[in-house]
């Protein structure tokens, strides 16, 4: 009991539980089935798994090579903007502009590389380049102005749509050189034919995982969108850390619009409308929290197949594609609801 | 923590499943059980520019008809969006996938859809365009569509006999820059209407995507610009209704004379109610039926249709014009699309 | 025994040292003993505007003690205690560590120069488990070309190093893999006590750290306290909590209208008392600043 006046610190405890807590003996090691169904990434897998299970049995044309590769090389663009979605998110940040942005992309690495005359690794360099910018420039109002990251990077979506319509003069960009789709080629894997640009996906998903989870870097991430001031007071640079992860989720963008190019084979002024809210579908699918500090991000590429295996599933048992978007939103809330459940759990 | 949670969402999934079997009952055509892709069964595949818009509707219905008739399978898909291109690329590849013997499109980009098109058509489908050309138009096997110029000029013809005594203030509400049915459907009216691009007498052309709300904007920003305005040219229905709004609420829907094209049941019956003076009805059903037929056909006996196929375009008008062929709204009524 | 990490900072004062006086005798502020106090300012001032935080503040930790500061709101506590942790630049005095002097620019340089805080909301992340929060900004990397190269981060000597100080302390934890989230309000203190007690190579400060726990919490976490006072570190404790403080403490630092007016043995007064001489209703044992804390008045 405090004889002075005190004031309650921020997150007290409740005093009863913590006395009852501090009175039972100390943590067991946890087993090692619970410690399986800890594991963030199941309860997406296991949805992926159940979703090929039931379309393998409804259609025989889908548990195919081939078929399998079409899923991938359908989800490979979304599944890039997850990554850079996933690490903005994890900061308890997000990112609306991303699908805007990789339009701005295409349209300038095509019409460079066709009007513009540059050659093509030059033209696809300057179309990362300004997503990266973009990137850059979300960071820096993010962490410097200080503003929250729905609303600058409602502004940057809208700038980089105008943008888009203005350099593209609305005309859709043809006649690419076949060099600018070299992703969307194919390479033979035993019986089937698998997509560079799928290939590409896995291994930007491979490298952010690996930075997530076995580098400072990573940790002081999950950290940041935990409790930033806790970053901060450990000696790590916030500012930069943040506007470092928006920009190089930004330069993910600029991959993804590459291989939008690849794979439509043409600079589309239209495209990229539903893709910030397909990659951020994909993340929250994944078991990452919204909130941030939480979830893996492989999860997200479960995610994201998760929704194509769907799209491609339905199609093939002939259902109307009007259910894969009724279906999507179902799964999206029982993700979030999981989420909240757990997170209630937690305290 | 996560077993009740596990079981809890897959539960749910088990739910979202259940739905997808009652869905899958009913969407698909009889004549191919959901599921089966046995061989000897022809499968076509439809994807249209949106799920939404009536148009695309009525004729996502009058294929489903016509599969059934033909004992056909049909596969449905739509993009997300008007201009959504990577959505119905990934709707192709998807039919390709299983199994189609052909694909009847309405392209949401038609210069961007090309390529994707080639490369059904090196596969050995066979690629029909509906309603909307792709660019090049060459790059599907086929074209079955309304003549849109035919559209445009006699709404043009229409509006020249109707307007003469008068001088025409004319406003042209368009689609969006670039797309073929709209230049067309507008290089129409001027040349049924008799003049050029550039006339004096066209006090304003604004873009509308084909959108009602769209459309009324488009419409108050003229009336801003030129408040006497006496003829508007409208691309479609959806902006007709758009500028009727606008019109009505300036006070002057009974003063200026709105032509359009599309002849839908809802829209012809606002012309019956004097919004829209005249009409130009096209048939999007017989687009989708004679696609259907076209490529049971080809799956058939191999024979590949081609080149552009015109489905027809009435003139629907309660007060025809002098030396202006059109029909009566009755007949409008009988032979409308959508419900 | 201070843990190693890769980023090893040495003791580095940012402005030049002043001849260290080796004869504690000559200090000023030196206890009876002639002991030269390890943390030691003198003449602290800070103004905000009007306002007067310090004037003119002493502060002395002897080595091995369990100091308290005590104060009544508006006192200067948080900003004495900032200034010692560098979250704060004073206006003008001197700051003196092992007799050398210092100036810190900002909460790294304490850090560096081994001056650890623990703060009242503790700084950790909650969804991180407990060896991360321990190594938080001096994460070990793997030997070789994986850290180097890859930067790769050795999860098991983290987690070992973290079990070995957390089980110094005595704090009851078995699993170093645990997230913060699920252990309770006193196990979370421990963990952020730890964490500083790993690090520190001179003062471990912690502010209010029995402000949020019940009294078996308290119990536990002052237990901690003088296992860090037995590992060889000073703690500086500033606490409203009073009987805590009498419990635990060596000394006590009154603190009043921006200066030290008071130290006292918890043994030789009323915990009354030192609240009247917190609240001014009884007059201080010190005169304005200077004189040696050895010299207590008993009341």
């Amino acid at each position: 009991m405090n004889s002075v006046d005190s004031v309650k610190a921020p997150g007290a405890v409740d005093t009863t539980t913590a006395e009852r807590a501090a009175a039972s003996p100390p943590e067991a090691a946890p087993s090692r089935i619970s410690a399986l169904l800890r594991v963030p990434t199941l309860g997406p897998l296991g949805a992926l798994l159940l979703a090929c299970v039931y379309f393998s049995f409804a259609s025989g044309r889908f548990l195919t090579g081939g078929n399998m590769s079409l899923i991938l090389q359908q989800v490979m663009v979304v599944g890039t903007l997850a990554v850079g979605q996933s690490a903005i998110i994890l900061t308890a940040g997000i990112d609306l502009s991303n699908g805007a942005v990789m339009a701005f992309g295409s349209v300038v690495m095509t019409k460079l590389a066709v009007a513009g005359g540059l050659p093509v690794w030059l033209a696809i360099a300057a179309g990362i380049g300004v997503c990266a910018l973009f990137g850059a420039v979300n960071g820096s109002l993010v962490t410097l102005a200080k503003l929250p990251p729905f609303i600058v990077t409602l502004g940057t979506l809208n700038i980089a749509m105008a943008l888009t319509h203005i350099t593209s003069k609305e005309q859709t960009v043809t006649g690419l050189p076949t060099v600018l789709m070299k992703l969307g080629d194919t390479f033979p894997l035993g019986q089937t034919r698998v997509t560079y640009g799928s290939v590409l996906m896995l291994v930007l998903f491979a490298v952010a995982w690996y930075v997530l989870r076995h580098t400072a870097a990573g940790r002081h991430l999950y950290a940041v969108g935990d409790n930033p001031d806790a970053v901060r007071l450990a000696g790590v640079d916030v500012r930069r850390q943040l506007i470092t992860v928006y920009t190089i989720a930004g330069a993910l963008y600029g991959v993804a619009a590459l291989l939008l190019v690849a794979r439509t084979g043409v600079g589309d002024p239209q495209a990229g409308q539903t893709e910030n809210l397909d990659s951020i579908t994909a993340v929250v699918l994944g078991g990452i929290s919204l909130f941030g500090g939480r979830g893996s991000i492989v999860g997200a590429l479960y995610g994201a197949l998760l929704v194509g295996v769907i799209r491609n599933g339905l199609q093939l048992t002939g259902v109307d594609s009007v259910y894969q978007i009724l279906i999507t939103g179902i799964l999206v809330i029982l993700a979030v609801a999981v989420d909240q459940l757990a997170r209630r759990r937690r305290k | 923590m996560s077993s009740r949670i596990t079981s809890l969402a897959i539960a749910g999934l088990a739910a979202a499943f259940t739905l997808t079997a009652c869905g899958s009952g009913g969407s698909s055509s009889a004549g191919g059980s959901a599921g089966s892709g046995g061989s000897g069964s022809i499968t076509v595949g439809l994807i249209t520019k949106t799920e939404t818009n009536p148009y695309f509707v009525t004729m996502k219905k009058g294929a489903q008809a016509e599969a059934a008739k033909d004992g056909v399978k049909l596969l449905t898909a739509a993009g997300a969006y008007d201009g959504d291109n990577a959505g119905q690329v990934t709707a192709i590849e998807n039919m390709i996938a299983a199994g189609v013997k052909g694909i009847l499109i309405t392209p949401s980009d038609p210069k961007a859809i090309a390529p994707t098109l080639q490369r059904a058509r090196q596969q050995g489908i066979v690629v029909i365009a509906l309603d909307t050309p792709p660019d090049p138009q060459n790059s599907a096997d086929a074209l079955f569509a309304t003549d849109n110029l035919a559209a445009g000029k006699l709404i043009g013809q229409y509006a020249k006999v109707r307007m003469a005594g008068k001088t025409a203030k004319i406003a042209t509400l368009d689609l969006t820059p670039g797309v073929d049915v709209g230049v067309q459907r507008h290089n129409g009216f001027l040349a049924g209407f008799g003049i050029a691009e550039g006339d004096p007498s066209i006090a304003c052309e604004a873009d509308t995507s084909g959108d009602q709300a769209k459309g009324q904007t488009a419409m108050e920003n003229c009336l801003q610009k030129a408040p006497d305005i006496n003829l508007v040219y409208t691309i479609n229905e959806p902006a007709a209704m758009g500028a009727y709004q606008a019109l009505k609420a300036a006070g002057k829907d009974k003063a200026v004379t709105i032509v359009t094209v599309d002849g839908s049941c809802t829209g012809v019956g606002a012309l019956t109610q004097g919004q829209f003076a005249a009409d130009s009805q096209q048939y999007p059903l017989k687009m989708a039926s004679l696609g259907v037929d076209a490529v049971m056909t080809f799956a058939k006996t191999g024979k590949k249709p081609s080149g552009y196929t015109d489905t027809g375009v009435s003139l629907i008008t309660a007060t025809p014009a002098a030396g202006v062929d059109s029909k009566d709204a009755s007949y409008g009524q009988s032979n409308c699309w959508g419900s | 025994m201070t843990a190693q990490f890769s980023q090893s900072g040495q003791s580095s004062p940012s402005s030049q040292s002043s001849p260290s006086s080796q004869s504690t005798a000559q200090t000023p502020g030196a206890g009876t003993d002639g002991v030269r106090p390890v943390l030691q300012a003198r003449g602290l001032v800070k103004r905000y505007g009007h306002v007067t935080a310090l004037d003119g503040c002493d502060f002395e930790l002897l080595p091995g003690e369990i100091l308290a500061v005590i104060g009544d709101n508006g006192a200067g506590k948080s900003s004495l205690i900032k200034a010692l942790s560098g979250a704060l630049t004073p206006d003008s005095g001197e700051l003196l560590l092992d007799g050398r002097q210092v100036r810190f620019h900002g909460p790294a340089d304490a850090r560096r120069a081994g001056i650890e805080t623990v703060y009242q909301d503790l700084a950790v992340a909650p969804a991180l488990d407990i060896a991360s929060n321990l190594f938080l900004g001096r994460e070990m990397r793997r030997k070789g070309v994986l850290g180097s190269v890859f930067r790769m981060l050795d999860h098991d000597r983290m987690q070992g190093e973290a079990a070995g100080h957390m089980a110094e302390l005595k704090i009851g934890i078995r699993s170093m893999k645990q997230t913060v989230e699920t252990l309770s309000g006193g196990q979370r203190q421990g963990v952020a006590v730890a964490r500083s007690a790993a690090f520190a190579r001179h003062v471990v400060i912690m502010d209010e750290p029995t402000a949020a726990l019940g009294v078996k919490e308290t119990g536990m976490v002052l237990d901690l306290i003088r296992q860090v006072r037995e590992r060889g570190l000073p703690v500086v404790l500033i606490s409203h909590d009073m009987p805590a403080v009498f419990d635990v403490a060596d000394r006590v630092h009154v603190q009043r209208l921006g200066r030290r007016v008071a130290v006292v043995r918890p043994g030789d007064i009323e915990m009354s008392d030192a609240v009247a001489i917190m609240t001014g209703a009884a007059p201080g044992n010190l005169a304005a600043g200077n004189l040696a804390p050895g010299n207590l008045a008993a009341g």
